[in-house]
């Protein structure tokens, strides 16, 4: 667990890997949902820490159930049932909390129950990390730590997006290139720029 | 007998999954980089949707209505499974090729969607027909996409060279080719449709 390891999973999983412009994980809430910035940036938020906590419990589920009883196969069916009932859990805690932070954030979190991005992250932490060779401290610290940059790299992007489509209001675009259209051109365009990153070596 | 072809007809044209409900982006995206994987991927997420439609529609009437989304993830998932390991035992290098994009069949929009939609409520033989058109359409999609990334990309269709004296546009293959090609794509066809309602 050395130092060139972090900046490497830091840097690949917000800039180089970008989950949205490279890895096309988490693409429709970020077509819908990218329209003005405030509900973009709650999405994000929400987005950042479900996958952190997802990539902590599926860790878990995986290192202590799945490997003990040689069930690996199983890894889909489980991760996709803690995965939906976590976020059903965080609603329903957010909601009982605080009335405010579930009526700015709790109409995105089903949402994110059937965002790519969630179980690709825990997918990819699993293919990557959770494979028996590497300790197991190090597969956890490695796991959280791509949950979360997967979700500052999530929330980069969709604020650059909104940012745009903001100002697209005001441009005169062809009827039928409206919405969707020409926002696939413009993050075809973003992550283009994005490719410049992928330069960067540890 | 009509209403069903109606049924199966739909999803290829006028609710298809991609360029019209624009649903299930990100394996299309992904995996369009030449038609073999485009292919392959369209198969697989069509016997996914087959089976979970048979099944949702079969025991519609014994699932409560508040815990029905884990129900359908369930048997989604099962469905997943079943397509993950029969491709790493009959076709290794496709599964390699499409990597973590099988699994991820299981938060695909469209297969949640459709039980959400369709297989909840209508019967066995209804759904069947539903899910056969919505995987017909979404394979469609994907070969579009991809044999036009692949042959302008790479100059082959299907591993063969077609386009010789022509240098290929790599950038088509790469990731922001597949946001380009697709949203070209919804652009034309929002335009053709628009040309033929206001002819």
């Amino acid at each position: 667990m050395d130092l060139a390891m972090f900046l490497s999973v830091i840097i690949g999983a917000i800039f180089i890997n970008n989950f949205i412009l490279s890895k096309f994980l988490g693409l429709c809430s970020f077509i819908g949902i990218s329209k003005e910035t405030k509900p973009a940036l709650y999405m994000g938020v929400s987005v950042t820490f479900v996958t952190t906590c997802a990539s902590i419990i599926t860790w878990a589920i995986y290192n202590f159930i799945l490997v003990p009883f040689h069930i690996e196969y199983l890894r889909t069916i489980s991760f996709i049932l803690v995965i939906a009932s976590f976020v059903q859990f965080v609603e329903i805690f957010i909601k009982k909390f605080s009335q405010a932070l579930y009526r700015t954030l709790g109409i995105y979190l089903p949402l994110i129950t059937v965002n790519c991005a969630v179980f690709g992250v825990a997918v990819l932490n699993s293919e990557m990390f959770f494979k028996r060779g590497i300790n197991t401290l190090t597969s956890f610290t490695m796991s959280a730590l791509q949950g979360f940059c997967v979700g500052l790299g999530y929330i980069l992007v969709m604020l650059f997006m909104s940012g745009i489509r903001e100002r697209l209001e005001l441009c005169d675009i062809p009827k039928s290139f409206k919405d969707a259209p020409i926002a696939f051109i413009i993050a075809s365009l973003m992550s283009m720029a994005f490719m410049g990153f992928s330069g960067f070596r540890f | 007998m009509k209403k069903l072809f109606k049924e199966f007809f739909k999803g290829i044209g006028s609710e298809n999954p991609t360029f019209r409900l624009v649903l299930g982006l990100c394996p299309t995206l992904a995996v369009s980089t030449s038609v073999i994987n485009g292919f392959g991927m369209g198969i697989a997420a069509t016997f996914v949707l087959l089976g979970s439609n048979i099944i949702i529609s079969l025991v519609r009437k014994s699932i409560p209505d508040q815990i029905r989304i884990p129900c359908f993830i369930v048997i989604i998932a099962t469905f997943v499974t079943i397509v993950e390991l029969a491709m790493k035992a009959y076709a290794p290098e496709l599964s390699k090729a499409l990597g973590i994009f099988v699994p991820l069949i299981v938060v695909n929009c469209i297969v949640l969607g459709r039980a959400e939609a369709f297989a909840c409520r209508e019967g066995v033989f209804a759904s069947m027909l539903d899910a056969l058109g919505m995987g017909t359409g979404f394979t469609l999609a994907l070969l579009l996409i991809s044999a036009i990334r692949e042959l302008l990309g790479n100059g082959t269709l299907l591993g063969f060279l077609i386009l010789k004296s022509f240098d290929p546009v790599l950038y088509l293959v790469l990731a922001p080719g597949a946001l380009l090609v697709i949203g070209l794509l919804i652009g034309g066809i929002n335009f053709l449709s628009s040309k033929r309602r206001s002819a």
